[in-house]
């Protein structure tokens, strides 16, 4: 895999078909099924319990709001994502092309999966910074495989984006 | 979202007594909703509240520091401090101030998926 910058856009070239699948399945990743940890984490509450009004009135107001944020920014990714449809050779390497512009979105897809998914697994410190873990041992080791790797498409994002401020 | 903020206005008292005398001259002519008068002591609403960010061992440190810089337009430095004593301590008081600020700010670190709570002062 290679991933460098051309000019508006962040390419990934040479992607296996194993990364491009776990990309693939980014949007998916934010919305686990059954998984109230998830959900849970995505909306967590925005003061002690005993702040009643604040808690009800947020979940009443805001909670919705966050959720078209987030849904927006899947979209997003989603729709950046057809490019892996790679129809004509399905086991080929493949390419990604990221629009600095759908950065803010992908940086936001990205840890709403890597949080859905850490909820839903409950991994540990210990596990998290693991990042020498096969990725083949069981589903939760490729988890926690996806957990990091979107981790380091996130650094390499907001490397770009500081490079950018920069300029 | 404009709803929630009316809502948490309602709280202060000069906005509610003039929202209460605005519909009392409406409320003739129009059909209004009745605004309830929600009591609060001034020391309740000028009492001072804390942004507070947990840890959360998923959030990535750079990403962290991104997001104080953007939310509360803090350097880098110091929004690398507060990072860093968020990863150490457990938690970091980001801002102090009213609370309708604090609970936007609050909003504001939820969208980016930061674990952020408003806590009285003391």
């Amino acid at each position: 895999m290679e991933i460098c910058r051309h000019n508006e856009n962040l390419e990934i070239r040479e992607l296996d078909p194993f990364l491009a699948e776990l990309l693939r399945q980014i949007p998916e990743s934010t919305q686990p099924k059954d998984s109230p940890g998830a959900e849970e984490r995505l909306f967590s509450p925005p003061a002690a319990p005993e702040e009643r009004v604040l808690c009800a009135e947020w979940k009443l107001y805001v909670i919705p709001e966050l959720r078209r944020l987030f849904q927006s920014a899947t979209e997003t990714v989603r729709d950046d994502l057809q490019q892996l449809r790679c129809t004509d050779k399905p086991f080929a390497n493949c390419a990604l092309r990221i629009p600095m512009a759908h950065a803010d979105a992908w940086l936001s897809a990205l840890n709403q999966a890597r949080l859905a998914i850490a909820a839903t697994y409950q991994f540990s410190d210990h596990e998290l910074c693991d990042h020498y873990r096969s990725p083949l041992g069981s589903r939760r080791d490729l988890s926690l495989f996806q957990v990091n790797f979107y981790g380091f498409l996130q650094e390499i994002i907001l490397r770009e984006m500081e490079g950018n401020a920069s300029q | 979202m404009l709803t929630f903020f009316m809502s948490r206005l309602r709280r202060n008292k000069a906005v509610q007594d003039a929202a209460l005398s605005a519909a009392d001259v409406l409320r003739g002519a129009l059909e209004m909703p009745t605004i309830e008068k929600q009591e609060a002591t001034s020391e309740e609403v000028e009492m001072p509240w804390n942004v507070v960010v947990h840890n959360d061992p998923v959030n990535l440190m750079s990403y962290v520091t991104m997001v104080f810089q953007r939310v509360f337009g803090y350097p880098r430095e110091r929004a690398e401090k507060h990072m860093l004593e968020v990863h150490h301590n457990g938690r970091s008081i980001l801002w102090s101030g009213m609370r309708e600020r604090g609970e936007l700010y609050v909003q504001q670190l939820h969208g980016y998926l930061l674990l952020a709570t408003i806590e009285k002062v003391g």
